[in-house]
């Protein structure tokens, strides 16, 4: 639709375009900052290692998504992820675990994750039937959902060999990393939920305008606590893969400071705090941005330290430029 | 003597749409003045220019024989005009002395808080209005009533010489505004006057002098309270004639009943709460009952009660012959039921959704097909609405937010028609939209009757009531106190019906 007539719809649609895809132009200075600057980087070792590391960000940033539509927050997620985590090495290497080596894999990743909708069940109802601020509902198992997890632990690293359970983190599929592949699932799946079923309509239209979608006769108890549900178990599934890509479960670093990371994808993404919005695959962009800053500062021997301010300039730019599409 | 207060020809637009234009107000010292008008009649905008919250486009103030250009509500309050909002700007855990004299408080030395002092001027100012109370206790732990005498009390020890009420009695029951009256009269033999905005027209002829009656952002009339009547407040606040709606008298009222066969619903006694106490009607199918009545007589409150917003704590609905407790909107849905809410805004439309999403929105449930929304019959079902109701968009996948307010308001009622209710509430279904989408509006209204549905009718446009119910229940303070039966409506029977509901029976 852009004019050769004059100069300025051209100017203006661009800008605009710029406004509405600065995720993408974001991931594009990156990509080619790090194929002048970074050495080895166009390999299919990096890559991998990319995809690996940014699959858990990336899952649980989704979930994320689901709850701030609601115009919510979950702070939970990354002790959620320390719970699910500590929880398989217990049940795998238990006595059952290793009698039956078959149903002690299953249960190691099914147990977990009920663990983790019980959590999220818990958020969503001091939320939605509470009605307590999400931020200060979600602080309770923040706080004390760590705690469980290292008391189920007495605190210590657990280390085991268990290749089966490994898989989750350590496979690869096509020579792409397994979790990789279940984030592009959970993707697709999410994206169905949101965009083409009732749950999803529901859970926009509530975030967008609680009010008009309880008297439009919509449940919004129900699906605010099934988008913390959702967030959860998410979280979840991203602890047990740290704890498979690293053989061995450590309740104190497990999914630290994920709930920043996921939050910051999320907006990066596009994702609006005051809900509304639900872009699935802009919070895999936006996962995708903020591992491959960490990467890129890293692989340049710029310090850990100084890849967390480049992290809070980012979600700086992204709030900035979400003010500016309200316009 | 010489007015305290003198506005004259003030003028404001807002965005180039006047709010005000010629609007004129004068009080005189020591006088009780009411300021009464409807709904957007330019009220509060007025006080507003006078506390220095808005800066008026044009006119003449002055206060105290001073032309006045008061910039900011401090400034105001510094001239001595104290305002009293319904929402009271105190700090409720703090001392009932701390928040009488904060930003003046007696001091010693220069800069310790002088508080024994304090606390004995407390006393002091608020035994004049005869209250006793501990002054050392957390504002926080006494009623709304005395918070707002304490509230009253600190713009006195500031030596206002004007104290602006607005809706000072809305959260108080009778004893407490008894109390409140007391000070007012208080203040008036001390010289202060005050300025009364209330939509309570019994209390202005309590306790106030003089009445300025605004109408359309004009000043349509001011004169003594005991020189005028409620009829003839009411009239100049319509714009109607009084001797007029005077001489129609009473007996008219009666028309012949209508003969409508089947009761869909039959409300007996309802009640929410204090704003709800007693509702009664009944509701035929192909008829249009409406709600009348002033503003917070309880018409909205009933639509919620019938729509299980707000849960009933007594009285009986019976919905088609069987006993009707919705406890939420989704169970009145389910039950043939569908409310177009008063405020489009806040509880209409959802902003970021597009119109095909806002239209289907309360119809989701019967959409569902495999788990998912059925686009196709969704797709179908709004195209078929966008065409009926003249929905004028780019596509049904433009965002709502960006149609006008006629056309946002058409989506909205298609969202309901969708849903096939045998009973559609519509609370003031064409507030704000330009004439031609009021109409068509009006005649899908009139088509969905037609069919054989009901609709209960929430309207401020004594003409829409008129000539579009059937029936009008006529509220008063939470109670349906009085019924007209077209055909025989008048809009000045129903005038006299709000302004004597006691006289019209029950």
């Amino acid at each position: 639709m852009t004019s050769l007539i004059s100069d300025e719809p051209v100017r203006a649609d661009l800008s605009t375009r710029l406004k509405n895809n600065g995720g993408l132009v974001a991931l594009a200075v990156i990509l080619i900052f790090n194929i002048l600057v970074t050495p080895n980087f166009l390999q299919a070792q990096t890559l991998a290692v990319n995809i690996s590391q940014v699959a858990t960000i990336a899952i649980v940033a989704m979930g994320m998504t689901l709850v701030i539509a609601t115009g919510g927050i979950d702070l939970s997620v990354g002790a959620v992820m320390a719970l699910s985590g500590a929880l398989a090495p217990l049940i795998f290497q238990s006595d059952f675990g290793t009698a039956y080596p078959v149903l002690g894999i299953v249960a190691s990743l099914f147990l977990p994750l009920i663990a983790a909708l019980a959590c999220g069940l818990f958020n969503g109802t001091i939320v939605a039937v509470l009605k307590v601020q999400p931020i200060i509902a979600t602080l309770i198992l923040f706080i004390s959902g760590r705690g469980i997890a290292q008391v189920l632990t007495n605190g210590n690293l657990q280390t085991y060999s268990n290749p089966d359970f490994s898989y989750l983190g350590t496979g690869k599929i096509l020579g792409f990393p397994f979790q990789g592949w279940l984030a592009l699932a959970i993707a697709i799946f999410l994206f169905w939920l949101v965009n083409r079923t009732i749950f999803g309509r529901y859970l926009l239209a509530i975030g967008g305008n609680e009010r008009a979608a309880k008297l439009s006769g919509g449940p919004v108890r129900k699906v605010k606590i099934g988008a913390y549900v959702i967030c959860s178990i998410l979280s979840g599934l991203a602890g047990l893969i740290v704890v498979a890509i690293n053989s061995a479960s450590d309740a104190a670093r497990n999914g630290n400071l994920m709930e920043l990371d996921a939050i910051a994808a999320a907006v990066v993404g596009g994702a609006l705090l005051q809900g509304g919005k639900a872009p699935i695959f802009g919070a895999i962009l936006g996962a995708v941005i903020i591992q491959l800053v960490k990467y890129t500062l890293l692989a340049n021997g710029v310090e850990d330290e100084v890849a967390l301010i480049a992290k809070a300039a980012i979600i700086l730019a992204a709030v900035y430029i979400q003010q500016a599409r309200k316009e | 003597m010489a007015p305290l207060l003198a506005m004259s020809d003030i003028a404001k637009h807002f965005a180039g749409v006047p709010a005000l234009r010629g609007a004129s107000l004068e009080i005189a010292p020591g006088e009780v003045h009411a300021l009464i008008g409807q709904n957007g009649a330019g009220k509060s905008t007025l006080i507003k220019i006078l506390t220095g919250l808005y800066r008026r486009d044009g006119g003449e103030i002055s206060f105290a024989g001073q032309p006045s250009h008061l910039a900011s509500p401090r400034e105001a309050q510094q001239a001595g005009i104290a305002t009293i909002y319904q929402e009271l700007n105190l700090v409720p855990l703090r001392s009932v002395s701390e928040n009488v004299v904060m930003g003046q408080e007696p001091r010693t030395l220069g800069f310790m808080i002088n508080w024994p002092e304090a606390h004995r001027r407390t006393r002091e100012i608020l035994a004049r209005f005869g209250i006793d109370i501990d002054v050392t206790a957390p504002l926080g732990s006494y009623s709304t009533a005395i918070q707002q005498l304490v509230a009253i009390a600190r713009a006195v020890s500031m030596d206002a010489k004007l104290v602006i009420m607005d809706e000072p009695t809305s959260s108080l029951d009778s004893s407490e505004v008894e109390i409140l009256f007391g000070v007012v009269r208080e203040l008036k033999s001390s010289g202060v006057s005050v300025l009364y905005v209330s939509h309570f027209l019994d209390e202005l002829f309590q306790i106030c002098d003089r009445v300025t009656i605004m109408r359309d952002g004009q000043t349509v009339g001011s004169r003594d309270i005991s020189a005028t009547t409620k009829l003839d407040l009411i009239a100049s606040m319509l714009g109607r004639n009084a001797d007029e709606i005077a001489a129609e008298g009473l007996t008219e009222l009666s028309g012949g009943n209508a003969n409508f066969e089947e009761v869909v619903l039959r409300v007996e006694g309802t009640a929410t709460g204090p704003r709800l106490s007693d509702f009664s009607m009944t509701l035929h199918r192909g008829e249009i009952v409406g709600l009348g009545g002033l503003l917070g007589s309880g018409r909205t409150e009933a639509a919620r009660s019938l729509f299980g917003v707000d849960q009933l704590t007594n009285g009986k609905m019976t919905l088609k012959g069987a006993t009707f407790r919705p406890s939420d909107p989704s169970a009145a849905i389910r039950a043939g039921i569908g409310f177009l809410t008063e405020d489009r805004k806040e509880e209409g439309i959802v902003p970021h959704m597009s119109v095909r999403e806002n239209l289907t929105l309360a119809l989701l449930p019967a959409l569902r097909r495999n788990g998912q929304v059925d686009r196709e019959a969704e797709r179908k079902l709004v195209a078929d609405f966008i065409r009926k109701l003249g929905i004028k968009t780019a596509h049904m996948d433009q965002p709502i937010r960006e149609l006008s307010g006629g056309n946002q308001q058409k989506v909205l009622l298609a969202r309901w028609l969708a849903t096939k209710p045998d009973i559609l509430i519509l609370d003031e279904p064409t507030r704000g939209v330009d004439v031609g989408a009021k109409r068509e509006i009006q005649s899908i209204i009139r088509t969905f009757v037609d069919e054989g549905h009901a609709v209960i009718l929430i309207s401020s446009e004594f003409e829409e009531l008129v000539e579009g119910a059937n029936r009008i229940v006529v509220m008063h303070e939470g109670r349906a106190v009085s019924e007209l039966t077209n055909p025989g409506i008048t809009e000045n029977a129903l005038v006299r019906a709000l302004a004597h509901h006691e006289e019209a029976g029950r």
